[in-house]
This record gives C-alpha cells, sequence and structure tokens, in this order.
C-alpha cells in the first residue's frame, strides 16, 4: 500500500517561515506562577537541607532508606518508621558533561550533572551537579562531598546544595 | 482469558517534519483518512476512538485530545485518551486491542498527533515539566542529562564504545531513505557521528533523533469484521506495558527493566517463548542510538549488553538475521512523540503484508514486535503482530 502512495501528507515549514511572517501565525507568551506545598515527607526533607543536613526515611519492612524522604513506602504501601540522616557524601553513579543548558541554548562551560549515590541509604542515588573538578577527570565510582551554600543562603530547597565537588 | 482477536486493518500517517504547515487536528485528518481509504472504511464505521499525543505543555493546547477531536473522527463516540509520555504512541495501539478485544467494540481508530514546534524557539524547555517540581526542576534540569547518564551507565556496565553506539544511528538515518515520509534519512558515517556537536556528553547530536510534527493512524477491528474488510488481517497478537520507579536514583539505569516487563506480558499473551527465534522483525523504540540496543535487550532479542555486537555484525540490518527499525525509526523518520510509536506498529503492518515497498524486509517475516518508552524514562509499552 505505501508503494502506492504518490504524495503523502503535510507541508514542511521553516522557522524563518514564522519569523518572517511568511505564513501566519499566532502567539501567547504566558507568565504563569506556581507554588507548591512540600508535602509531609519533602518538607521536613527540604527543612533538613536548610540545617545543612541530608535526612532520609526509612521503612522496615523491605529494609529501605527512602531518599528523597517520604511518608510512606511506595513498595510495602505503609508509613515509614523513622527519618535518618546520611552523609553528605556519595559515589557517582553516572554523569554527563553537558555543553547544552535547559533551553538547549549552548553553554561554553559544561555543567556536570550527576547521579550520586548518598553514603548509608544503601545505593540511592539523586541527582546534582558536580563542580570544583577537570570534567576530564570525572569517573563513574568517584567519591563526591556536598558544597553548601552558607547557612544565611540557605532556603530549604534542592539548591542550598551549591554543588559537590570530589572528595 | 476470553478475549477476541483483534486486527489492523488499516494504516496512514503524514510526513514527519521539523514543523508542519498544517495544525494538529490537520494532521490528525490526513493520516485518519488515509488509514480509512485504505482499507475502504468511513468514518460512520469506526465506533470507538483511541487517542494519543504528548504532554499538552508541548503545544500549549489544553485538553488536547478533545481539541483534535474532529480530526480523529472522535464526535459523538467514546474517544479515550491515553497518556504515558513518550511511550504514549505504542500504549494508544495497546489501548485501542482492549477496546476491540473486550467485545464492545467491533472497530477502533487509533491515532497518534504531534505538534512539538509550536513551542518556540525549541520544545526543549517545555520538557522541564517532566522532572519533580520539588527535587530536579528547581537544578534547572535539561531532560538530555538523563540520557546521557543512561547511556554513560549503559556504556560503563559492558564496556561498549560511543563508536559502537553511533552504528545504530548509521543504520536507521539509511533505512529511512526508503521512507517517504522521513525526515532525517541520510547517507552518514560512524565518524560523522563521533564528529557531530557534543550535547551533553556522551551524547552528541547525531545520537539523538529530531522534534517533529506529524500523525499516524491506525484502524483495529474485530475478527468478523476483520475477515469482510481484508485478506490479509495483521493480528495484534499480544500487548504489554509497565511503569517503573519515578525516583531515578532508585534505578539502575544500565537496563531497561520495565521493558523486559512489558515484554514478557506482550510475549505471554502472544503464546512466545522464544522471542529471539519467534520475532522476525522488531521496531523498538529509537529517540537515541543507544536506546535501540537498549531496547533490543529489554525485549529480550539478545543477552545483555550483546546488542552492539550483533548490530556490528549486521544482525539488525534490513537484510539481517533480525531487522530492527526497518523504517527508519525515530533517528530518521522523526520523533513526533506518539505519532512514532504508531507509525512503529503501521511499519510492521506494512511490513507483515509486504507492503513495505524499498523498505521491505525479505523473508516474508510473520511476526514483530514494536515498542516504545518515555514518561520519565521509565515507561515501556510493547505490542507484538503476527499474520
Amino acid at each position: 500500500m505505501t508503494a502506492k502512495i504518490k504524495e503523502w501528507p503535510g507541508t514542511p515549514l521553516r522557522d524563518t517561515d514564522i519569523k518572517e511572517k511568511k505564513v501566519l501565525s499566532t502567539e501567547w507568551h504566558p507568565n504563569l506562577k506556581y507554588a507548591w506545598d512540600c508535602g509531609v515527607g519533602y518538607g521536613r526533607y527540604f527543612a533538613e537541607l536548610k540545617n545543612g543536613k541530608i535526612i532520609g526515611t526509612k521503612c522496615e519492612k523491605c529494609h529501605r532508606v527512602l531518599l528523597p524522604a517520604r511518608a510512606f513506602c511506595e513498595l510495602c504501601f505503609r508509613t515509614v518508621d523513622e527519618w535518618v540522616y546520611l552523609k553528605d557524601t556519595g559515589t557517582v553513579n553516572t554523569f554527563s558533561i553537558a555543553y547544552t543548558d535547559v533551553q538547549a541554548n549552548r553553554i561554553k562551560e559544561p555543567q556536570i550533572p550527576a547521579l550520586i549515590e548518598i553514603d548509608g541509604s544503601g545505593g540511592v542515588g539523586i541527582m546534582h551537579l558536580l563542580e570544583e573538578v577537570d570534567p576530564k577527570k570525572v569517573k563513574i565510582g568517584m567519591k563526591v562531598k556536598a558544597v553548601w551554600k552558607p547557612k544565611a543562603q540557605r532556603e530549604g530547597a534542592i539548591t542550598d546544595i551549591k554543588y559537590w565537588k570530589p572528595l | 482469558m476470553a478475549m477476541r482477536k483483534v486486527a489492523i486493518v488499516g494504516a496512514g500517517m503524514t510526513k514527519f517534519m521539523r514543523r508542519a504547515l498544517e495544525t494538529g487536528k490537520e494532521l490528525a485528518w490526513e493520516a485518519n483518512k488515509m488509514a480509512l481509504d485504505s482499507c475502504g472504511l468511513t468514518m460512520n464505521d469506526i465506533e470507538s476512538v483511541a487517542v494519543g499525543t504528548a504532554p499538552d505543555a508541548f503545544d500549549m493546547v489544553h485538553m488536547k485530545s478533545e481539541y483534535l477531536t474532529d480530526g480523529t473522527s472522535g464526535w459523538r463516540k467514546p474517544t479515550m485518551r491515553g497518556f504515558v509520555g513518550g511511550g504514549t504512541g505504542v500504549f494508544t495501539v495497546a489501548q485501542g486491542w482492549y477496546h476491540v478485544a473486550s467485545g464492545l467494540f467491533d472497530t477502533c481508530l487509533v491515532i497518534g498527533e504531534e505538534k512539538m514546534s509550536s513551542c518556540m524557539p525549541h520544545p526543549q524547555a517545555a520538557f522541564v515539566t517532566c522532572w519533580d517540581q520539588f527535587t530536579e526542576s528547581p537544578l534547572q534540569a535539561s531532560l538530555l542529562w538523563f540520557f546521557a547518564w543512561e547511556m554513560n551507565r549503559y556504556m560503563n556496565a559492558h564496556g561498549i564504545t560511543e563508536r559502537e553506539i553511533a552504528l545504530s544511528s548509521v543504520k536507521n538515518k539509511k533505512n529511512a531513505l526508503d521512507h517517504p515520509c522521513a525526515q532525517l534519512a541520510a547517507e552518514i558515517t560512524v565518524d560523522d557521528v563521533m564528529n557531530s556537536e557534543v550535547m551533553a556528553w556522551p551524547v552528541k547530536r547525531l545520537d539523538v533523533s529530531p522534534t517533529s510534527d506529524g500523525a499516524a493512524a491506525l484502524v483495529l477491528a474485530s475478527e468478523n469484521v476483520a475477515r469482510r474488510i481484508t485478506d490479509k488481517p495483521v493480528w495484534i497478537e499480544g500487548v504489554g506495558w509497565c511503569l517503573d520507579s519515578m525516583y531515578v536514583g532508585q534505578r539502575d539505569l544500565y537496563y531497561p527493566q520495565y521493558v523486559e516487563v512489558a515484554a514478557r506480558m506482550a510475549y505471554e499473551m502472544a503464546g512466545i517463548t522464544e522471542p529471539r527465534r519467534e520475532i522476525h522483525i522488531a521496531e523498538p523504540y529509537d529517540p537515541f542510538d543507544y536506546k535501540e540496543l537498549h531496547h533490543i535487550e529489554g525485549l529480550l532479542l539478545c543477552d545483555k549488553g550483546q546488542a552492539p555486537k550483533l548490530l556490528a555484525d549486521g544482525y539488525f540490518n534490513r537484510d539481517g538475521n533480525l531487522p530492527t527499525c526497518p523504517s527508519g525509526g525515530l533517528l530518521g523518520v522523526g520523533n513526533a512523540i506518539a505519532a512514532s510509536g504508531v507509525m512503529k506498529v503501521a511499519e510492521l503492518y506494512w511490513q507483515l503484508r509486504g507492503e513495505a515497498g524499498k523498505r521491505q524486509v525479505p523473508g516474508k517475516p510473520k511476526k514483530g514486535v514494536a515498542q516504545a518508552w518515555g514518561d520519565e524514562m521509565q515507561v515501556g509499552t510493547v505490542v507484538v503482530v503476527g499474520t
């Protein structure tokens, strides 16, 4: 059947067709703002980040540390048993050297986003950024340590950790 | 399970392109009309509609399946939109399947539509809404980070090189040269991939599929209706889907476990016990070259970490033992998210009927598997078809 169709539907345009108004378009530039309350589990997680500490929760049934901290264990479907402080050190599980930002803009100095297995969590990772390291020298398995914002600048957010650097 | 047999009896699609003049409704209509015309049905013969389309944030059209209804022939009919991010296209086929398999309807139109170009200048910015708004988005995370992490982990776990992976992009873009709807068909080399711009190492520009506008549609029918329409029905023999944890640090990215779970569900339904022998042709989801290989392994079509070697041996070429992405895949035809998943099943439909023209896989394939992936990169959706 596909061989019989001579002209497949669809009309390709170029970006410039829109920009130079060769075809008509209508635009909207939304300025929307949202605020999400952090809830029970993340609420305490972020409050502890403000104190310069990483906290998780523990489920005694599956013996897991939940990180980021949550109020209930999604595997056992029960309330977690306790809050556990974890170290602010960890191991690089995987990483990238990114030359594009969130808007797909090109950046000269690359960012090094990584998944970091937090010490004491039993291998659970969180995502964050590495700095103070030559991109060429980053390796899976590398030990790293959190670099915190000064206490006065912390606001109870994941960005209270500025970045992670080699230990 | 007491379920009715369901056949694919028609298929259609638009060209995939970076930016289409047509609106989403118009793209959906074009694909829908072609699918109906191909089997001699009209919209009045369609009893139910299954719509797949990606996050509303991509084109900022709220209630998108409702918006698309005039293009999906969905008015005054049971119409349903299912959504699992990038996995949506193949998932929509599974939805259409149970509409008919359940006995509720004799026909179902399955349609995947995508209009990614409306987000200016590039839909990448809208992808930030995919991350967790508390712990991930505030880091200004690019979705490319995730793919880079996964590719890195996959390479590290098995000692795979970037060059070995690049061959998948070379193969698929070449296959797409024979697809009349392809957006990025090309004859390229492994060196071209290696020398292309590093976006988020190890991911380079030519490792990545483009963003696309486009639509693809299938007509599904119950057995008694299908037999009246065509003497070459392609049966949907198995479907499967699976969601894994949204906590990326809680999974090991080296292997797509969720694809394996979905594949096992689909294979069991299809009575397939040895997929490596019984599957003749595969359309694994390939928005990135490493993902095609990752997914081939998740679909149990080879051992973990072995896909790159088989690829290098020509095993997955169109004339190889197990052709994968003979369409040209997302890397070559384009990544019009939900439309691409439907396109993959449409390709199997055309291949199994021997109607794929220049793309036709030799040896009269009788059984194929299509798969998609996406969401927060933790969903597998699988459809097995056979003659």
